[in-house]
């Protein structure tokens, strides 16, 4: 007697008819009225003629040329902070891979454990944790104490306010962005195709490079997509942790509502933004929308 | 030798989680350490003395608990409606058809990978440009903080709702139990969870937002933005009072539904 | 038709792009035990969904007794399904699991009837357990407990013994037959497992492509096979090609490659024209190339043993005839019979009364089980 194949005729299809429409409707209404409204909004705001002011009212011009001013201006913060988000990635990938694979393969019945573990440093304060950073890395501190001690650091080196310093701060805060969505995907993956690969010659190595690997992408883009762009973006970090040469994009936008130049402010804000859409429309072009949400 | 070198490499990726773990908690020991602090000056911030003043005089620093309980409050509305909002919409997503759906998977994920600057940038251009810059203040705070937690929210109950067997629906109705009962009493029991830990991210998540709560306050301050203005003037002590309950508090949720629900798989076994 | 025999008249389900279930009729007697037997995605599953509310069907009616339950929503129905996958509420321990139905229908007195109905299935001590904690074969018993417990009209089983492993599936068969009996209600069990369904059914109805190929009694279908279809899924089939012509009264000639054979007429569903002559292996027997019988069997001479399997019970050959059709026989380990190896010639007999005959329209391999199915 051959082994059932259970091939029952369920589709798990989904409902038609007006229900989806109105479970959709109150949040899609807000995602309309309060991002996508907003940034159509920031767009006309980027055209504005600088000359304008909150007080004086800002003329609408069509003035593209406000783009412009803003590359050539801060195209030295702009890159920088790609710069750093790309560093900051690619460190978070480093420490949070392992991390990922540790939980989900290895953590047994500890599991639920590491995992609350992972997301209770966020119950903290961002700002007070990063503030710790500073008394981490603090001139006096016991860290650059041991570094100098070691020859790794000369007499007059320091850590904080410099760009290590920064992108440890953003490594360290978006470090659970990368691990979730890699967990995810890795905890998907069933155990039994490790040893089907042992099984098939392939060293654990080979295994993880053939099998795993491939398998927990959807996780990595994610990941990668969750921790470059916001911390691209970020300036909490840069403030705190370092100096005026480490500005970010972040800061100077920040610097230039505070300073009321609406324009050139918004004009900054949404070519960061082009370039996030940008990221996103390829990750879409290559896998789709499904996995997104 | 061997048998060393064998358990290093069997452990080794479990060693190199844990000491990434202990990387992600070295803050955390050092905010409770310094809620401890006897500070010797407002300028410079290390520790310097112990003392247990900063637990005895929590509200001490000027205005400071009035931007927590601000922060509470926001937080608690924020998570009701994001909640409400983004359970729909999840309900939606998995459970319906309708045009559109790559359209609507865009546009939540894109709150959640914009940078803060942006979003909040752009709810500041929306709130001048439509006259409302002279009302920044908590109604503003707060519509900025559902729209950022909205993502999240359906994100994390989606992946709950997914998992549900239709076939237990099913089961329902073939017992009788009419659409209504068959949502109250099969469905959404078994949704809750993640509903639940939608709302304490969302919690999480509004407590702890700077920057875009920073452009759209107005005259308001919530807990972080006062953190952010003690950076400059000097940090009490007290902060990391606050940091340090709230990080208790919530490991306490946490772990206290943890360890429930571990007692009660154990009584039931017994 | 009386009280309340379950009648489909007509069902069709279609999805886009086939057709589940193809103009179905049934008549499924009250108080039966029925089996609906059919391969993987033949439509047996579909059909029971509609009977239970949980596929609408394309045109058709279900009626029962008296009632047309067609349109009628799955909580409407007086019929109770026990799921292939046991759908059990993880959330609910076992007590309120099997309740589940009582409290529904708004009945109070809850206690008494579930201890009754988890004792019939053995799991008393066990109400208070959730189902994660309990092995699949407890699972299937509170499965069936809790349909059971709202005393349906119809039980709908979905090849409820299909992750058991075998011994504790014979005893579960056992078990379901007799709780049917003790009961007394319409059980309607779906399975792809001829043998469960045979040993199980009072009627079996097989299945395929969305139609029934036969129905009747077990031994009505194996004996009498009227399709292909039926004679190779039940059990095995010899089908070999053949022309009949009229032979005398009672009996039809068949020309089989050259050589004659009686078939009684009764058993010849046709009587002229290209056949398929069938014979169960078991029917066979096996003697030397050129034994003289005694008995007014029909013979084919002159194969080859291809094959011996030993299966204890039972040694099963094969023997390739002169036109290249390798045929089944199994014989009985009975300790008197001769036993053949590879290579041996041999002749094969069996009793005319034991023939059936078909139409060579049909297709031969029609119901064969594939090793991959396509």
């Amino acid at each position: 007697m051959s082994t059932p194949v259970s091939t029952t005729a369920e589709p798990r299809g989904r409902r038609r008819g007006r229900t989806g429409y109105l479970l959709l409707a109150p949040a899609a209404l807000w995602i309309i009225l309060f991002f996508v409204v907003p940034l159509v909004t920031l767009i006309s705001t980027s055209l504005y003629d600088p000359a304008g002011s909150l007080e004086t009212g800002y003329a609408m011009t069509g003035y593209v040329g406000n783009y412009a001013a803003v590359m050539q201006d801060y195209s030295q913060q702009f890159l920088r902070s790609l710069g750093y988000a790309g560093v900051a990635t690619i460190a978070c990938i480093v420490l949070g891979y392992p991390l990922a694979y540790a939980i989900a393969f290895k953590a047994g019945r500890w599991r639920n454990l590491m995992l609350v573990a992972v997301i209770a440093p966020f119950f903290t304060s961002f700002l007070i944790r990063t503030l710790s950073w500073q008394l981490i890395l603090a001139d006096q501190g016991w860290i650059v104490d041991a570094l100098k001690f070691l020859q790794l650091m000369g007499d007059d080196g320091r850590l904080l306010a410099t760009p290590l310093a920064v992108i440890t701060g953003l490594t360290y805060n978006f470090l659970p962005f990368m691990v979730l969505p890699l967990y995810a995907s890795l905890e998907k993956i069933d155990h039994r195709l490790h040893e089907a690969g042992a099984d098939l010659y392939a060293s654990p190595f080979t295994t993880f490079r053939k099998v795993t690997l491939p398998l927990s992408m959807p996780g990595l883009v994610a990941g990668t997509l969750l921790t470059f762009i916001p911390a691209a973006g970020d300036y909490i970090n840069a403030e705190l942790l370092g100096n005026t040469r480490t500005q970010m994009i972040g800061n100077v936008i920040q610097n230039l509502f505070d300073g009321g130049s609406y324009p050139e402010a918004a004009a900054l804000s949404m070519t960061l933004m082009s370039v996030i859409v940008v990221m996103v429309l390829v990750y879409i072009w290559r896998s789709g929308t499904e996995e997104l949400v | 030798m061997q048998r060393l070198g064998k358990w290093v490499s069997d452990h080794l990726i479990l060693g190199i989680g844990l000491l990434v773990l202990l990387y992600m908690f070295v803050p955390i020991f050092i905010v409770v350490l310094m809620s401890f602090n006897d500070p010797a000056s407002r300028v410079g911030y290390r520790f310097d003395g112990f003392t247990l003043d900063n637990w005895l005089n929590p509200c001490e620093p000027n205005g400071m608990c009035e931007a927590v309980l601000l922060s509470v409050q926001i937080g608690v509305l924020a998570t009701v409606g994001a909640t409400i909002l983004g359970t729909l919409m999840a309900f939606a997503l998995v459970r319906h058809r309708f045009r559109g759906r790559s359209v609507a998977n865009v546009f939540t994920f894109l709150p959640m990978a914009s940078p803060e600057i942006v979003m909040g940038s752009s709810l500041l251009a929306l709130f001048v440009s439509s006259g409302f810059a002279g009302v920044l203040g908590f109604r503003t705070i707060l519509v900025a903080h559902i729209m950022f937690c909205l993502s999240f929210v359906v994100v994390t109950v989606k992946a709950r709702l997914a998992g549900l067997d239709p076939r237990l629906e099913q089961a329902a109705m073939d017992l009788y139990a009419n659409e209504w009962q068959t949502f109250w009493r099969v469905t959404f029991p078994l949704v809750f969870p993640g509903i639940l830990s939608a709302a304490l991210l969302s919690f999480s998540l509004s407590f702890d937002d700077f920057i875009i709560t920073n452009l759209n306050s107005g005259q308001e301050v919530t807990f972080p933005m006062y953190v952010w203005g003690a950076a400059q003037r000097g940090i009490p002590a007290q902060i990391n009072v606050i940091g340090t309950v709230m990080f208790l508090l919530a490991l306490l949720l946490v772990l206290g539904g943890e360890l429930g629900a571990r007692r009660r798989r154990a009584r039931v076994a017994a | 038709m009386s009280g309340s025999d379950l009648v489909l008249s007509g069902v069709t389900k279609q999805f886009a792009g086939f057709t589940a279930v193809d103009d179905l009729d049934l008549t499924v007697p009250e108080g039966s035990f029925f089996a609906l037997l059919g391969p993987s995605g033949c439509g047996k599953t579909t059909t029971l969904r509609i009977v239970a509310g949980l596929e609408t069907p394309t045109s058709g009616s279900v009626t029962l007794g008296e009632e047309d339950i067609s349109r009628l929503k799955p909580y409407k129905r007086p019929v109770n399904t026990v799921f292939q996958s046991y759908a059990l509420f993880p959330h609910l321990t076992i007590y309120e699991n099997v309740a589940f139905g009582l409290r529904r229908q708004g009945r109070k007195d809850v206690a008494g009837q579930v201890k009754d109905m988890l004792d019939l299935v053995e799991l008393g001590t066990y109400a208070q357990r959730k189902p994660n904690q309990l092995s699949g074969g407890q699972q299937q018993r509170v499965a069936l407990a809790r349909a059971l417990i709202n005393k349906p009209k119809v039980l709908l089983l979905d090849e409820p013994l299909g992750a058991l492993d075998l011994k504790l599936r014979r005893q579960m068969q056992i078990e379901l037959k007799r709780i049917q009996t003790e009961v007394g209600i319409t059980f309607v069990h779906v399975t792809h497992d001829q043998e469960e369904a045979m040993t199980m059914a009072d009627t079996v109805a097989v299945m395929n492509a969305g139609v029934i190929e036969q129905q009747g009694a077990p031994m009505d279908l194996y004996e009498h096979p009227r399709t292909t279809f039926v004679a190779n899924f039940l059990g095995q089939s010899n089908l070999i090609g053949g022309e009949a012509s009229a032979g005398d009264g009672q009996h039809v000639r068949i020309d089989v490659h050259g050589v004659g054979l009686r078939v009684p007429r009764d058993r010849a569903a046709v009587s002229s024209g290209g056949v398929w002559v069938g014979i169960r292996p078991e029917k066979v027997f096996l003697a030397e190339a050129g034994a003289e019988t005694q008995d007014h069997s029909n013979a084919l001479r002159d194969g080859v043993v291809t094959d011996v399997s030993f299966i204890g019970v039972s040694t099963q050959y094969l023997a390739k005839m002169a036109w290249g059709q390798e045929l089944m026989v199994f014989e009985q380990n009975t300790g008197a019979r001769q036993s053949f190896r590879v290579g041996d010639r041999v002749d094969l007999h069996w009793m005319p009364d034991h023939t059936f005959v078909l139409d060579a329209t049909q297709d031969a391999s029609a119901g064969v089980e594939r090793v991959d199915p396509a």
